[in-house]
């Protein structure tokens, strides 16, 4: 454990977090994570992140070590897809049992590996640590290493134990993780000088496919996806990429900035979400390829890509400006994808009325400020009753938020739609945008909304 | 009778089993008012609370101490505390129920005594009822949670009454009840003049229907006073065998006797639920019964010529395992598999050669060559994989509509889930072509062609 406590110091003193370096020395020792409230919290565990940003690798068995409700309770629950293996959607547990809390789960896990290697035979297991196997002192990093060299496969320890934070810490420990035991240990077959790396895309519901034909066409080769449709392969060799773009704001800003430092990849921070955003991803990356070798006429046929597809997705989302404009969501949603999605709603005319920071940097809510103006409605903390009371006093005529306070909307008879990682829908890139118009539209639009606020006919009477 | 194996594998491969503490969890859920909290990391509720909100597909509300490395090294009376003032200040409810999870019970926090102490300091507690159950997620399976809630809920609460209120009876209602379920039980028993406490009761709180106001807690579900006043009912009636110990517990309390119900699914079972009804009222069957028991015969017979000889594999705890694998055994199939989540006395009984204790990658090394899989959702990918038909039962069923009102009790649900896997068997029948009779030949085409028709 003490091992991973220098971690967790480590990951929280990151410097490339603009935030944790206007801290001081004390501050940033307490970490960049809340002190959670007991009674009032809600939101995964560092386990729980852990696994988001690493089980989108697609090969890999991910096994996960500890009692039955870590992976029992949540297994093949999120949206990342797949174009090949779908082995990452088999969960695997040592499912510990008391004998094992009191006697040490070690050999269990060495010989649940083994089984995975003789029955699934995948390029490599991760094996994720979780609070009672750590409670007890398992040691999964010295485990692994002598599984690695016993069985001659690659087994990745994941040491973010729930209890040692939030979802947010998890990614970053996820990330420590890929770059202490994967990145750079293998080669690619080939290289070009048109290789990026994209950090922090977990392709939920398919949405790294709204954006890849794009850079197809420009010849432009993702080396690797960190993580989403990723092989274990192409992470394992991502360190001979040209440039990186990191997607999901901070989670993963440990990956792109020790990459730059290590391999001397530079990164930007971008996002696929909204049309203006979505093409200055495409400029950057165009930019940081042609600084590193790439021919310049990259940087034209770029331009060129981004003035027809841009001309394309606002003539696909024309016909929905009209019923859109003035309509007001309320957007509740953690960190980045408060700003972009602010940023690709107000392009159709939609007014945001209020916006959740709970999980923004203070980065997210200056860019949040700098598009929704000075008096931007940011709620810290918002309660379940008070979202309830402004949808039902019609203060805002949508919700966008993850799955669990949809029946927040649903109940007060208002609109809601899923922005979160079990949704079902794609909203990246230039097509993803006009879906996301197209879903807000047809959820305003639905004619159910008429007949389940009507009162039932008897209690009208009695009213009137 | 089946042969119960428990496997002796390392690694569990897509686990059927859940944990207790959610188990637990939801049978508070059943309370009226109520914030169930789980004692752990704030991951532990994170995760239940998903998994119940794609089930049911309502709020659901849940509650965690949050604990980090520290406290829980530290002891978590702290982080109780704090959850139970932070609880009542913002949610106001009329019961808290706690559940331990594996962290907190490998630390070894002495809960009970940690509220003993809280209450001493806390004074204007006195009047909300607290009760905390002990569910290790090391331990069992998400029916034992279950189970081990209400009787807790039971001890603490029930209350001695030497006077008994002559229509009043208790209802223990088993985890794999759904809500529609409840329901219709409810209507059952009122129809014969008795009035009914059903405990836990997530018919008011989770069967999906459109409040008036916003509430962070249950709404609906038993009342404290409801089950306070069980021991004035005149009998007890366990559904599923794992209620066992609420009903022994409120027996000993309060001197109510029990009749258990392992099933509420086939004919006969629902003769016995009937007639035994009929006798505690003191009433005839309405009519409405024996037109419903009509139905449900017409239902066999017509049904029967597709049931017959089928093969089945199912994954499910045990009382819902015993249920559906004895309606397919009565109504002529065979249960070629058997897995489920935890012991239980009603394995042995199963009508299989051998019931596992195991998980779905067990189930579909099995599986191949049956006619029909039923397990919860997450028998999707192994469904897609043999090519079989599926059927969705248990929790969670998340990729599907409507799992709250599923219904599995009473004549009329017999009929018509009878209905519902005929349908199946219907809609997969092997159509007879020019080859189908034809000699196997080398590397089998047969083989090949049947594959396909599956």
């Amino acid at each position: 454990m003490a091992g991973l406590t220098t971690k967790v110091q480590e990951v929280f003193d990151e410097p490339g977090c603009d935030k944790n370096q206007g801290k001081s020395e004390k501050e940033r020792k307490k970490g960049c994570t809340k002190q959670l409230q007991p009674g009032a919290a809600a939101g995964g565990c560092a386990f729980d992140g852990a696994k988001i940003a690493l089980q989108p690798i697609t090969d890999v068995a991910h096994l996960v070590h500890g009692p039955i409700a870590c992976e029992g309770n949540s297994w093949d629950n999120r949206g990342a897809k797949s174009s090949g293996s779908r082995l990452y959607r088999t969960g695997f547990t040592t499912d510990i049992n008391e004998t094992d809390v009191v006697y040490g789960g070690e050999k269990r896990l060495f010989k649940a590996i083994k089984e995975i290697l003789d029955k699934y035979d995948p390029p490599a297991v991760f094996v994720y640590q979780t609070c009672v196997t750590a409670l007890i002192g398992d040691d999964i990093d010295a485990l692994c290493k002598a599984a690695s060299e016993k069985f001659g496969k690659p087994i990745i320890p994941v040491n973010a134990p729930g209890f040692v934070g939030s979802k947010n810490l998890g990614n970053k420990l996820a990330g420590e993780a890929l770059l202490d035991h994967v990145i750079g240990t293998e080669e690619p077959e080939y290289t070009t000088p048109y290789d990026i790396n994209i950090i922090g895309e977990y392709n939920l519901a398919g949405e790294l496919w709204q954006v890849k034909p794009l850079l197809d066409e420009l010849g432009v080769r993702i080396l690797s996806c960190i993580s989403g449709d990723a092989r274990y392969h192409e992470v394992a060799s991502s360190h001979r990429a040209k440039a990186a773009m990191m997607v999901c704001s901070k989670a993963m800003i440990n990956i792109a900035r020790k990459m730059d430092e290590r391999y001397d990849i530079p990164f930007f921070e971008g996002s696929f979400y909204g049309i203006s955003d979505m093409s200055d991803s495409l400029r950057q990356i165009a930019q940081l390829l042609v600084q590193k070798g790439a021919g310049p006429d990259l940087l034209e046929r770029t331009e060129n890509l981004i003035a027809r597809e841009e001309a394309r997705a606002w003539e696909m989302m024309a016909p929905y400006r009209e019923r859109l404009a003035g309509k007001r969501v309320l957007l509740i949603t953690g960190g980045v994808k408060s700003w972009s999605v602010v940023a690709a709603l107000q392009e159709v005319g939609i007014e945001i009325v209020g916006t959740s920071v709970k999980k923004s940097t203070k980065e997210d809510k200056e860019r949040i400020k700098e598009l929704m103006g000075e008096d931007a409605h940011m709620f810290d903390d918002m309660t379940p009753r008070e979202m309830y009371a402004m949808l039902k006093d019609a203060r805002a005529d949508i919700m966008l938020s993850g799955g669990r306070s949809q029946f927040i909307a649903l109940k007060a008879k208002m609109p809601w739609l899923d922005i979160n990682q079990e949704r079902h829908h794609a909203y990246a890139g230039y097509d993803g945008m006009v879906a996301l118009v197209r879903e807000i539209d047809k959820a305003l639009y639905n004619p159910v909304w008429e007949q389940a606020r009507k009162p039932a006919p008897w209690e009208a009477a009695w009213q009137s | 009778m089946a042969v119960v194996s428990v496997l002796r594998k390392a690694c569990a491969v897509n686990p059927l089993k859940m944990s207790q503490p959610i188990g637990g969890a939801l049978a508070f859920m059943g309370l009226d008012n109520c914030m169930p909290v789980l004692h752990g990391s704030q991951g532990c509720t994170a995760f239940g609370l998903v998994l119940f909100v794609r089930h049911f597909r309502e709020a659901i509300p849940l509650q965690t101490t949050a604990m980090n490395e520290v406290t829980t090294i530290m002891g978590g009376i702290d982080n109780i505390e704090q959850a139970i003032l932070n609880i009542v200040k913002r949610a106001k409810p009329a019961i808290i129920g706690i559940c331990s999870t594996g962290l907190t019970e490998t630390k070894g926090d002495d809960v009970d005594g940690y509220l003993k102490l809280i209450r001493k300091k806390h004074p204007e507690l006195d009047t909300l009822p607290i009760v905390y159950v002990s569910t290790p997620d090391y331990k069992d399976a998400f029916q034992d949670g279950w189970a081990n809630a209400v009787t807790r809920i039971v001890q603490q609460l029930v209350e001695p009454a030497p006077k008994k209120i002559q229509n009043q009876v208790n209802i223990l209602a088993g985890s794999h009840l759904s809500p529609g379920d409840i329901d219709e039980i409810r209507e059952i028993v009122e129809d014969f003049g008795l009035s009914p406490i059903v405990l836990p009761d997530l018919s008011g709180s989770l069967d999906g229907h459109v409040p008036e106001d916003f509430s962070p807690t249950t709404l609906g579900g038993t009342k404290v006073d409801a089950v306070r006043s069980m021991g004035q009912s005149v009998v007890t009636l366990v559904l599923g065998e794992h209620m066992l110990s609420a009903a022994v517990e409120i027996g000993i309390k309060a001197e109510v006797p029990y009749t258990v119900f392992d099933r509420l699914l086939g004919l006969e079972a629902n003769d016995r639920f009937i007639a035994f009804l009929s006798e505690v009222s003191g009433k005839p069957v309405p009519l409405k019964y024996r037109r419903q028991r009509s139905q449900l015969v017409d239902a066999m017979l017509d049904g029967h010529f597709f049931f017959g000889g089928k093969k089945i594999a199912i994954g499910a705890e045990p009382d819902l395992l015993w249920a559906i694998s004895s309606l397919l055994a009565e109504m002529g199939c065979e249960i070629a598999v058997a897995v489920t989540t935890t012991l239980s006395p009603m394995l042995e009984k199963i009508p299989a050669k051998e019931v596992l204790v195991g998980d779905l990658e067990d189930m579909e090394m099995r599986a191949k060559g049956c006619d029909l899989l039923i397990t919860h959702s997450h028998g999707r990918q192994m469904a897609e994989r043999l090519a079989i038909p599926f059927l969705r039962m248990g929790l969670p069923i998340f990729d599907r509509l409507g799992a709250g009102h599923k219904l599995g009790v009473g004549y009329r649900g017999t009929r018509d889930l009878i209905f519902e896997i005929g349908n199946l068997f219907l809609a997969n029948a092997h159509e007879a072509g020019p080859d189908t009779w034809a000699p196997l030949q080398e590397g089998g085409s047969g083989n090949g062609a049947q594959a396909a028709a599956h």
